[in-house]
């Protein structure tokens, strides 16, 4: 059998959505047992709205398509399916239990189209076929929804664990603090970048500290991110000091031929603290001496 | 990956490179891209929409956004000007035939995710650049 | 053609670049403050980026080439007011502006150029870059 449309006068299931909805949901929400019912999850009410609206989207599609689940007049379904599984995904269902959201309704829908073709066993089974390819890809569709909106998640995730791990610390009076801790690659360093150049315009501080105590490595490719920061910087009128070189990460710069230019390190960040103070004219005094 | 949306966009006077930086900053902000991104594939096609003017004596630029596992735009210059006689020197920074400081071409492939180019003498240029989101 | 206006502050010239620049638009702008500072004698020109959302190779060179013109006259220049996506931009680009100083703002860049200023004062008119 192909996915030829079928005239809907043809398909019993168009009949059947239309006057024995509530039936039919009733048995659906029955077959949803156990593991795909999950009442800690959803309450029934909220259930039987979802499968009557769907039962309900159906026989319109089916009305102006037939059974042709991948034409235009079935996106309303689709697009209530990929919200169903959007929610459920955030709702903490599995998969599975998504996507027996739809299959469940098999039975309940399969036991009056078997009464309507009593007499024709012929029919019934084209019937069956047709209902079958189409509630398979409904069931499908829910699960590549589902996948797709898990993606987003971890995605978003991803971006917001990048943005935590770089704060930007205001020390002072247009002084910032920046404490790298963990390695630069190419997208954390833009995300870093655009952090602290951001910071830096908000605060109007002149002074960035750039601290890499918590960088392991500096390589070369480190290093080039880091003078991309610091350029940048100086290009919006803020001066960067690097501070939290350890020594054996001043070998590694030398040793690699890292040429630093004219940017200020220091061992540790209180020295470039000290020295950003400086540089915005102010002067520590200690009981009344200058420290 | 499937192209969503081309438009065309002459590329011939000097003011067209406002109106392509305008157009390609208009797309870019509408397909989401990151203020950051924005403004390094609007950097880049000003660049190249120069580059189309001074070197290849005006062309014209295709604007198309793709759809795919990442949405994408990608921007054609072309021009049926003099071509380049060695791509791999113009490339290269700082290298210049007229008075700039030779950036346009190596600068904006910094800019973009994907560059490509074609160009022989006297068959005219064709830059393909594509900035994912 | 419509010109980009620049303002005479004491010692000072200042230039707010807000529109989207066109060559020729910048070329004038590059002429047109070389005359005010030769006229004026300013000792100082402040250029506002910071309604800038582009800044590429001409437009950095424009720059570069205001604040060149302008030491041979004996002013200071700085560009305040870069956005950060130009900044990162730029950094990406390649471009280095030499012999531009910049700051984060006017506040910012106008206490540069006082400062540069009573600073040749004081050592009697010798420059400073």
């Amino acid at each position: 059998m192909s996915t030829v449309p079928i005239d809907r006068k043809n398909l019993a299931l168009f009949s059947i959505l239309a006057e024995s909805q509530e039936e039919i949901v009733s048995d659906w929400i029955r077959e949803m047992t156990g593991a795909t019912r999950r009442t800690d999850l959803m309450k029934e009410s909220e259930l039987r709205m979802q499968c009557t609206e769907v039962l309900r989207a159906m026989n319109h599609a089916l009305e102006r398509a037939g059974a042709d689940f991948r034409s235009d007049a079935w996106e309303p379904v689709r697009g209530m399916l990929s919200e169903i599984s959007r929610s459920r995904a955030q709702q903490g269902f599995s998969p599975a239990e998504t996507a027996m959201f739809v299959f469940s309704v098999k039975k309940p829908l399969f036991a009056h189209i078997r009464r309507a073709y009593k007499n024709d066993p012929e029919g019934f089974a084209d019937e069956t076929w047709i209902t079958t390819e189409l509630l398979d890809a409904m069931g499908l569709y829910t699960t590549e929804a589902y996948q797709k909106s898990r993606e987003e998640v971890i995605k978003r995730q991803q971006e917001e664990l990048l943005e935590l791990s770089t704060p930007v610390v205001k020390l002072w009076e247009g002084i910032l603090a920046l404490p790298v801790i963990g390695t630069l690659d190419s997208a954390r360093t833009q995300v870093v970048m655009e952090s602290l150049l951001q910071a830096i315009v908000q605060t109007n501080s002149k002074v960035a500290i750039i601290d890499i105590t918590g960088v392991p490595t500096v390589d070369t490719v480190v290093a080039q991110h880091l003078l991309k920061t610091v350029t940048a910087a100086r290009l919006m009128g803020a001066d960067c000091i690097i501070s939290g070189v350890r020594p054996q990460i001043a070998q590694t710069i030398v040793h690699l031929g890292i040429n630093l230019l004219d940017i200020t390190t220091k061992a540790s960040l209180a020295a470039a603290f000290r020295l950003a103070l400086d540089r915005t004219g102010f002067t520590f005094v200690q009981d009344g001496r200058k420290a | 990956m499937a192209v969503v949306s081309t438009e065309t966009v002459p590329v011939k006077t000097e003011p067209d490179v406002v109106a392509v930086r305008r157009r390609v900053r208009e797309v870019s902000a509408q397909m989401g891209f990151s203020l950051v991104d924005q403004t390094k594939v609007v950097t880049a096609a000003s660049e190249l929409a120069r580059n189309t003017i001074i070197h290849g004596g005006g062309g014209r630029l295709c604007l198309e956004t793709l759809n795919g596992p990442r949405r994408g735009l990608r921007l054609t210059f072309e021009d049926n000007g003099p071509g380049i006689p060695d791509i791999e020197l113009a490339l290269r920074d700082g290298f210049t035939t007229g008075s700039g400081l030779g950036l346009g071409l190596g600068g904006s492939k910094r800019l973009v995710n994907e560059f490509e180019i074609f160009s022989r003498p006297g068959e005219g240029t064709k830059v393909v650049v594509t900035r994912w989101k | 053609m419509e010109k980009i206006p620049i303002l005479k502050m004491g010692d000072f010239l200042l230039v707010t670049i807000q529109v989207d620049m066109h060559d020729r638009l910048a070329m004038a702008l590059q002429d047109d403050l070389t005359q005010m500072i030769n006229e004026t004698e300013a000792r100082g020109v402040l250029i506002d980026i910071s309604s800038l959302e582009i800044v590429d190779s001409f437009i950095g060179r424009m720059l570069g080439k205001i604040a060149a013109m302008s030491r041979i006259l004996d002013a200071q220049t700085v560009v305040v007011g870069m956005q950060p996506a130009v900044a990162i931009t730029i950094v990406e680009l390649g471009l280095s502006l030499p012999g531009v100083r910049t700051a984060l703002n006017v506040d910012a860049g106008m206490e540069i150029l006082r400062s540069a200023v009573d600073g040749a004062k004081r050592t009697n008119g010798s420059r400073l870059n």
